[in-house]
């Protein structure tokens, strides 16, 4: 068991495999504490790893293969494992035994599912008809496919399609040397660069045992990242329910944002910021002054903005009680960030396992569950994280040093980092082979796990509700897909 | 109604009045200048996407990360000009010393000229070029002021405009979405991605078959591509640059 404290981004001695049924004993026993699994993998050592996480607590186990690939299934018990146990399962053949629902994840090259041919839930009934949506969409967005089972105008289900994608990230992380592949890293999702870039950052520090420089600065960067990635889901709420004037405030407010961000590094999503061992551009005085200038006025503005659109009834009488997630269901199914926060559930990396210290920081929640929450909850997140803003550029030093070097990795080693990102926690984590590359390398990215918690919003909502429920949960597809 | 007056009028005038000329932070990484005496191969050892070729740097392939500019700023520099654009692969190669890309000479038949209507594809695109894309069309640049908008269905579509390396398990998606786009069409590449692969090029999950059957007229390079550029490019072909 680990315990995290500040500067949380363990490095330590690969664990010892258990024999199978202590490995599951274990995390039974531990997922009934309330332990939910942070990530549950297997790797080509053959073995079947888990880390088990609760606030301030982590533990990391494993197990080999199970002999003739079969075990009894985690999820009937606690669906939190699901959709890891469906990555096993096309990755490695390992079949968890009783496992309801157990369809292939990415479509992997040489995987034995196509993806057109992936086997839809089907329903006999003369009443129900089927709706496809992707994966090309209407708007400009990432594809995916949505299949409705309907009854007239109601959702009975949805299946959720995704890997297309796919772009074999993972393997090309462990492909060449690890401390290179930072541009790769801001791809993972190129609308969450800093928060993956800065979990990649850490696991190689770490691995190396290096410690970085200009951590203010990389914390303001992910805090900015947050408040644009909030506005950009702010503005296509309102746009989804027709209330034009949110839709262009929200959106000229993450113009503003992000072209912040481009005057500190140069790109509007932060690519080019982080290096391992630190930031690859400084803030002088002038831009630290104009940054606090900006970002005081952007909080007024969204604060008027926000007070209007959270009082229009007709708006409000769209967001309120659609989409539900319950605090329970949002449990069960080891749902993160929004889409947990939303339901009551007090979990944020930045509480839970805290990489920076953010003095006073109280983790932000709403307990309805329903689409107003999820959005109102984004506001008080945007709020909160521009008083942090504020906070950071006063402590930043722009004499301080922002890069220092990077050692050599220490070979054979397991290092984990975990991040809060705009959508939750993010999880990297790897095992380094030699001096340079990685053994393995898991990116557990929130919308992973996240994507069956818009399937269950849905149910029972008018398929017109879809777009809104979608919005409200704003997932990455290529961060799940990798 | 109060609030939302109090709101409006806080933002005062958002649109930028003329978005194909305006200045852009001198922070941005835009159209690059080698040295004439700049070391090609050293800069490409450093380059993640190899884009340095014997002839100068590929802006297909450069994904703007920087490295070549801050280890070696006298050979390198990229300067805030957001203009990046060409209408054939060949045309994006800056070769040492050179100062400007070539004139775009592709120019659509007439009928487009206030009217052209896309077809966003994302395949496999990180969601930074589909958002800049998004972007293009906000209440800041408003490229639907040029007449350009883009369209839920391919059958609306004039052209189709691809983010994206093309993963193996897009590339049905991506293909019968530009065969339900009644001729003539056009096919703008945007973001390195989508030019050359970028990161991907390599990938086992990359099929880029596609691109060997169909000739695309617009290049914007970028990682992702600025909304300004996309905007330029696009009206440089509507109306001639």
């Amino acid at each position: 068991m680990l315990k995290a404290e500040l500067n949380y981004s363990p490095c330590f001695e690969p664990v010892q495999p258990d024999k199978l049924g202590s490995f599951l004993d274990r995390l039974s026993e531990l997922a009934t504490q309330g332990f939910q699994p942070l990530a549950f993998w297997g790797t080509d050592e053959r073995l079947i790893y888990a880390l088990m996480g609760k606030t301030g607590e982590l533990e990391l186990l494993c197990t080999p293969f199970p002999e003739n690939l079969h075990y009894p299934s985690l999820t009937p018990l606690f669906p939190a494992f699901q959709i890891f146990e469906r990555e096993l399962y096309e990755e490695y053949g390992i079949v968890p035994i009783n496992h309801p629902w157990l369809k292939s994840v990415r479509h992997p090259l040489g995987g034995s599912v196509k993806i057109a041919d992936y086997p839809f839930l089907k329903s006999a009934s003369k009443l129900i008809h089927e709706v496809g949506v992707g994966p090309v969409h209407a708007g400009v967005i990432e594809p995916g496919h949505f299949r409705f089972l309907m009854q007239g105008e109601i959702v009975e289900h949805l299946e959720i399609q995704l890997g297309y994608q796919h772009r074999n990230l993972l393997k090309m992380l462990t492909t060449g040397p690890l401390a290179e592949k930072m541009p790769l890293a801001e791809s993972i999702a190129g609308d969450t660069v800093i928060a993956h870039g800065t979990a990649y950052c850490r696991l190689v520090e770490s691995l190396a045992e290096s410690s970085p420089q200009a951590s203010d600065i990389r914390a303001l960067l992910l805090e900015m990242e947050r408040v644009a990635m909030h506005l950009s889901t702010l503005s296509a709420l309102a746009g989804d329910v027709a209330y034009i004037m949110g839709q262009n405030l929200y959106a000229a407010l993450r113009t503003t944002v992000i072209n912040s961000t481009l005057s500190i590094c140069g790109s509007r999503f932060g690519k080019r910021a982080l290096s391992p061992g630190g930031v690859n551009y400084p803030l002088n005085k002038t831009l630290i002054d104009t940054l606090k200038a900006k970002m005081q006025k952007c909080a007024g503005q969204i604060e008027s903005t926000s007070e209007a659109m959270f009082a229009c009834t007709s708006l409000l009488s769209r967001f309120d009680d659609t989409g539900k997630i319950s605090r329970e269901e949002a449990l069960r199914f080891g749902f993160t960030g929004i889409s947990a926060k939303a339901s009551g559930i007090a979990v944020d990396a930045r509480a839970d396992f805290p990489i920076w210290d953010y003095p006073g920081f109280t983790v932000q929640t709403e307990s309805s569950g329903d689409v107003y929450a999820r959005a109102y909850l984004r506001y008080k997140e945007i709020m909160q994280s521009l008083i942090i803003i504020q906070k950071l550029l006063d402590q930043i030093d722009p004499s301080a040093p922002i890069l220092a070097p990077v050692k050599e990795l220490t070979p054979d080693k397991i290092a984990i980092s975990i991040v809060e990102g705009a959508r939750g926690r993010i999880v990297h984590i790897a095992r380094s082979k030699d001096e340079h590359s990685a053994l393995w390398y898991r990116v557990i990215d929130p919308s992973l796990v996240n994507w069956q918690a818009l399937s269950m919003a849905v149910a029972g909502e008018q398929v017109s509700d879809f777009p809104l429920c979608n919005k409200s949960f704003d997932l990455s597809y290529c961060g799940s897909d990798l | 109604m109060l609030h939302l007056l109090k709101a409006r009028l806080k933002h005062g005038y958002q649109a930028i009045p003329d978005p194909l000329t305006v200045g852009i932070d001198p922070a941005f990484p835009g159209l690059p200048e080698l040295a004439r005496d700049a070391d090609l191969t050293l800069l490409n050892e450093l380059c993640p996407t190899q884009a340095f070729t014997p002839q100068g740097l590929d802006l297909g392939r450069c994904i703007f990360c920087g490295l070549c500019s801050r280890k070696y700023p006298e050979m390198i520099t990229f300067t805030p000009n957001y203009k990046m654009a060409a209408d054939s692969r060949e045309k994006l190669i800056m070769a040492p010393g050179q100062t400007a890309l070539p004139k775009i000479d592709f120019i659509l038949p007439r009928k487009f000229r206030y009217s052209f209507a896309l077809r966003s594809v994302s395949a496999a695109g990180c969601n930074a070029c589909e958002m800049e894309l998004g972007a293009s069309n906000n209440v800041n640049f408003d490229i639907s002021r040029y007449g350009v908008e883009t369209v839920a269905s391919p059958r609306h579509a004039d052209g189709l405009i691809l983010t994206g390396p093309i993963s193996r398990n897009m590339a049905d998606a991506l293909a019968e979405t530009w065969q339900a786009i009644p001729e003539p069409k056009y096919l703008i590449l945007c973001g390195a991605c989508a030019l050359s692969g970028g990161l991907f090029a390599e990938s086992e999950a990359s099929d880029r078959a596609f691109l060997k059957h169909w000739q695309a007229c617009l290049y914007i390079p970028g990682c992702p591509a600025h909304p300004l550029s996309i905007i330029s490019a696009i009206v440089s072909i509507m109306k001639g640059s």
